[in-house]
């Protein structure tokens, strides 16, 4: 598929009813992301980041507010098919080998590609992600950082324009983690997929992104949008510059503050 | 070695019970006509095994007949209350009652019904062997993780494709859970259908050695029924090996969780 599009988030609102009145997990929330680029999006739990994705994912229809590819509205029908999705749990299908499962999305989304042409895919995939030798493996055979290797490369092989993803590393433990994280850069400079990356981890948001959208405590909206100005390729090196830990202190000082400040409120209420 | 050793146990406590039973024949001098030997049904099976055989075949049809017709409709069922709520709530309960009656006590009814010979049979056993099909396959549809098909939707998946990728192979081990009931439950059937109204089958032979009081007979036609049963029940288990690799258990996706 084509270039990634610019994408741009307009008032978006959802509410939700519930037994007593209703519940706003979003409100008036806008920012546009950069084709190509990395965006973060970090928050206090019950921000509504979830539900933002489930948005972008073309999964749920907000109350109010749109969104816009390279400036043109998109429904839900036109958003399904171009966004790849990993979250927090592989959700790998037992029933398929690790190939299979890469194959799944192409199977769904890319009809244009003949049999021979996914599979050729999938296998250039598992062997970028230092997978290659484990193609036929079932996802109880893997460990849990290789399932979530295979569930990225499952959610990039049909090249889809944006790539969501739901605090994909949280399960996982710490090494493994900063590996993957590591991985997903290199695997990611290979696509022209725009990534939109939820997370609690203000370093793994600081190493990864372009951009940090800081949002606040319930209901949702953006506090702050934060430029990392790293270059490119971020390693190991990146994490021990005085700039990172400076940038770090500075996303988490604005959420402690939007924590409080809620706190506050929610204790008058 | 342990597993090795485990089946070596396995076989001997097969072993055992037999040679119990028959030394407990023989000490207590217990008459054929009670408790016959192994070693003597044996050799009446084998006296035996033209009848035997010629009646294992009806027996084999009836249950596999019966069997068929439940799986192929317990499954459409099964998909229709999975799919739909209108059906689900409007014919659970009656399933669910169904289920609880005692369906073999409308045997003999079958034989007003539908008369002498394989009709009644195939009618009993399918009935039994229906409702674990129907509501084992239910669960395991009804049962899949919602993400994932929110993440089938995302890629724009059709409804047809949902069924076929996730929800299908998703079931696959309930459905082989039932299919493994349903088996034991229609040979029940079948064997209770000959009972009362047929003049062929193992069921039928066990019935006429009963009135003639030919126990040595009974027990050969009980065993064959009983071989029979287990080489069905074998099938299956080879199919569902086949068909679902090791990686799924009963219960879906929890390994890669």
């Amino acid at each position: 598929m084509s270039s990634a599009p610019g994408i741009a988030i307009e008032d978006l609102s959802v509410v939700f009813k519930t037994g007593n009145g209703s519940l706003t997990a979003l409100q008036d929330v806008s920012f546009d992301i950069a084709p190509r680029s990395f965006l973060s999006v970090v928050g206090p739990s019950g921000c509504g980041k979830s539900t933002l994705l489930k948005i972008l994912s073309g999964v749920l229809q907000p109350s109010k507010g749109r969104i816009l590819f390279d400036g043109r509205p998109v429904d839900k029908s036109k958003i399904q098919g171009q966004v790849g999705y990993v979250f927090q749990r592989a959700l790998l299908l037992p029933w398929r080998t690790a190939l299979q499962n890469v194959i799944l999305t192409m199977e769904v989304a890319r009809r244009d590609m003949s049999k021979a042409q996914r599979e050729q895919e999938a296998r250039r995939w598992l062997e970028i992600a230092g997978l290659k030798g484990f193609e036929n493996r079932y996802p109880h055979e893997l460990s849990g950082g290789m399932q979530q290797r295979v569930s990225i490369c499952r959610a990039l092989a049909f090249q889809p324009k944006i790539l969501l993803m739901d605090e994909p590393f949280a399960a996982l433990d710490e090494i493994t983690r900063e590996t993957l994280q590591e991985e997903l850069l290199s695997l990611w400079a290979q696509t022209e997929t725009t990534v939109v990356f939820i997370t609690h981890s203000i370093p793994e948001a600081v190493l990864l992104s372009e951009q940090i959208v800081v949002m606040s405590a319930r209901p949702g909206s953006v506090l702050e949008r934060i430029d990392v100005p790293f270059a490119r390729p971020r390693d190991e090196a990146t994490r021990e510059k005085p700039e990172f830990a400076a940038l770090a202190g500075r996303v988490r000082g604005l959420l402690r503050h939007s924590t409080s400040t809620a706190a506050a409120v929610s204790e008058e209420a | 070695m342990y597993r090795l050793t485990i089946t070596a146990g396995q076989i001997l406590v097969f072993v055992v019970f037999f040679l119990a039973w028959e030394l407990i024949v023989d000490l207590l001098h217990i008459k054929p006509v009670i408790l016959p030997a192994p070693s003597r049904i044996a050799e009446v099976a084998w006296a035996n095994h033209e009848l035997l055989l010629r009646n294992t075949w009806p027996t084999f049809i009836a249950i596999s007949l019966g069997f068929l017709w439940a799986v192929a409709t317990g499954f459409l069922i099964a998909v229709g209350i999975a799919y739909s709520k209108i059906i689900r709530d409007l014919t659970y309960p009656f399933l669910v009652t169904a289920q609880i009656l005692p369906k073999i006590a409308f045997a003999p009814l079958f034989l007003i019904w539908f008369g002498f010979g394989l009709m009644p049979k195939v009618v009993i056993a399918a009935l039994i062997a229906f409702f674990p099909v129907v509501i084992n396959t239910a669960k395991g549809l009804t049962s899949v993780d919602s993400e994932l098909l929110q993440y089938m939707d995302s890629l724009g998946a059709s409804s047809w494709e949902k069924f076929e990728k996730i929800s299908l192979p998703w079931a696959m081990p309930d459905f082989f859970a039932a299919l493994k009931i349903s088996i034991t439950l229609a040979i029940v059937g079948a064997v209770v259908g000959e009972f009362v109204a047929a003049g062929e089958g193992l069921g039928y032979v066990i019935n006429a050695s009963n009135i003639s009081l030919d126990t040595e007979l009974m027990f050969a036609a009980i065993v064959c029924l009983s071989v029979l049963g287990v080489l069905m029940f074998l099938t299956i288990v080879l199919f569902e090996r086949l068909l679902i690799p090791g990686g799924q258990q009963e219960g879906g996706v929890q390994a890669t969780m």
